[in-house]
């Protein structure tokens, strides 16, 4: 993309149109690239994970560890692949998908009880004991038919998360 | 179904400092909440984090704090034929006439400022009335030489500030000459960083004659060693009027950010003052992390001129059964609407440091108590 220049070629953007699979519009990646140099101030080709953590918004999410780790050192096309879940254009599949690697941080293909744990250790916090939690959790895969030493795979969370309307539309500012 | 686990609720009292904060990030936070509006808990519950994948997402893209402190991008309008000559007849004009003219000015003066304060300064060591008048209308000058070299086109509406006991002025704050063009007209005693530099080597002599107050933003018990030295200036009839800018930093004109209650717990009339630029002339907007105050001056006196309003607006009381930080916030809205400036929950430190981790609790809280209301029915 050239790190020495902030102007993308028209090359560049149909090449990052592509890797996401049409899941933005060009102005949108345009918006993306600006934004994306905004946060990268030293012209890296990445974007630190501090300042990521500068963006009040995102530092006082539970789950901004689990992003970081998948944020980590991702240049821009990268960058837009990531955000493409969030596109309106994004498939249930595709969001599901998204939602599977949050979970998988080994990322072997298997979501296991302790990874599940870890999840919902970060959005509750210290509101509930570990116990509590453990006890929710494998009540609650006991009742879905699963049980406490279950490996779930991306295609038990298309079963689980299917119905549900999942809202994850972002909308990329265009000037 | 066992229920013993009684909800460990957080002690953490809110942070007094600001107000709610939860009231102001997006209400997404009270989706993951409605999701679970069901009575039994699913594990399609559990799993599903878009809620907060949302949000994450939502300030990836755009934020509105770091919005608080983006310059203007340079806009080219003179790639052609006919308009890149007229261009360079202006960079001409500007860098090889007005600059140095400025720079004339601006050296006349000083040397007018010097020639006449450090005189002044050791001769009248007695007679204190006459030295602080000659030295506050010495000040007034040199802001006016100031303002003079960047030619600046100020309008002061309102009635102008009057020195007066158990008042502070606020204002919002754009750049460091904000405090030079308000100087222009009233010597203001100012609270303000202390700078390395040729800007603290000014703030040491000529700033401590108006009476100035020294912070520093690293040290934590810094503020309560400040509010005391507020407090004192405030009290007393001979000091010069209190300048604050309860923003804390710099930010770009165009929003701003929310105030500190130090300047409104102090027990007297604050008079708001809002100053608002125009950008068409130059940007005024000092982006202390991107250039040195020495850099933004130059930057200015090469521009044509700045052109801004300053309204001195009316005098707001604490009201009863109202809070330091209600009083702040109104007075905000006061200043942000005279200068049409938008309004972000953010406090500006947050440009320096991270937010607590107590921000994060409140969504914690909300989803822990439905996941464990609705598990009740399992």
């Amino acid at each position: 993309m050239g790190n020495t220049s902030s102007m993308l070629t028209q090359y560049d953007i149909e090449e990052v149109q592509q890797h996401c699979e049409d899941a933005f519009t060009q102005q949108e990646i345009v918006s993306l690239y600006k934004r994306f140099c905004q946060l990268d101030r030293n012209n890296c080709g990445f974007i630190p994970s501090d300042e990521f953590l500068s963006i009040p918004e995102f530092a006082v999410n539970p789950l901004s560890q689990s992003l970081l780790r998948m944020l980590d050192g991702l240049n821009f096309k990268e960058f837009v692949a990531f955000l493409s879940a969030f596109s309106p254009r994004a498939t249930v599949h595709h969001k599901i998908e998204f939602i599977f690697k949050v979970y998988d941080t080994d990322c072997n293909g298997k979501v296991s009880f302790h990874d599940m744990l870890r999840a919902l250790r970060d959005l509750t916090g210290p509101f509930m004991s570990e116990q509590q939690r453990e006890e929710v959790l494998t009540r609650v895969l006991e009742e879905a038919g699963y049980t406490k030493d279950s490996l779930l795979v991306l295609s038990d969370f298309m079963k689980i998360l299917g119905n549900s309307g999942l809202k994850m539309e972002v909308e990329v500012p265009v000037d | 179904m066992n229920n013993t686990g009684k909800l460990k609720l957080s002690s953490s009292e809110l942070d007094l400092d600001r107000p709610n904060i939860e009231d102001y990030l997006p209400s997404g936070s009270s989706v993951q909440q409605e999701r679970l509006g069901k009575l039994r808990l699913y594990m399609c519950d559990l799993l599903d984090i878009s809620p907060s994948l949302f949000e994450a997402a939502g300030a990836i893209v755009d934020d509105s704090f770091t919005r608080c402190f983006k310059s203007n991008p340079p806009e080219p309008w003179n790639w052609n034929v006919y308009l890149l000559p007229l261009w360079c007849c202006g960079v001409v004009i500007r860098y090889l006439i007005l600059f140095p003219f400025r720079v004339l000015v601006l050296t006349l003066g000083w040397i007018i400022f010097l020639s006449s304060f450090i005189p002044v300064n050791f001769l009248l060591k007695g007679n204190d009335d006459m030295r602080r008048k000659i030295e506050r209308c010495l000040v007034e000058m040199i802001c006016s030489f100031f303002v003079a070299s960047w030619t600046g086109v100020v309008n002061y509406h309102g009635p102008r500030p009057c020195m007066r006991p158990r008042q502070v002025f606020v204002a919002n704050h754009t750049s460091m000459i904000d405090f030079i063009i308000l100087e222009q007209m009233t010597a203001f005693a100012v609270i303000m960083q202390k700078h390395p530099g040729w800007v603290g080597l000014l703030q040491s002599t000529i700033l401590e004659s108006v009476g100035c107050i020294w912070f520093n933003r690293s040290e934590a018990k810094d503020r309560e060693i400040v509010a005391r030295k507020l407090r004192n200036h405030v009290q007393g009839a001979n000091n010069n009027p209190l300048l604050i800018f309860p923003e804390g930093t710099c930010v770009n004109n165009h929003y701003t950010v929310m105030f500190k209650k130090g300047a409104f717990e102090l027990g007297c009339t604050v008079c708001p003052v809002a100053i608002k630029y125009n950008k068409i002339f130059v940007d005024a907007f000092w982006n202390s992390r991107k250039q040195s105050f020495t850099t933004h001056l130059l930057q200015l006196m090469t521009s044509w001129a700045v052109v801004c309003d300053v309204w001195y607006l009316e005098p707001q009381n604490l009201k009863p059964g109202e809070t330091p930080i209600e009083f702040a916030e109104r007075v905000r809205d006061i200043i942000s609407i005279r200068a049409g400036l938008k309004k972000v929950p953010w406090d500006g430190y947050l440009k320096y440091s991270r937010p607590s981790p107590k921000h994060r609790e409140g969504k914690q809280k909300s989803f822990a108590e439905s996941v464990l209301r609705r598990f009740e029915e399992n």
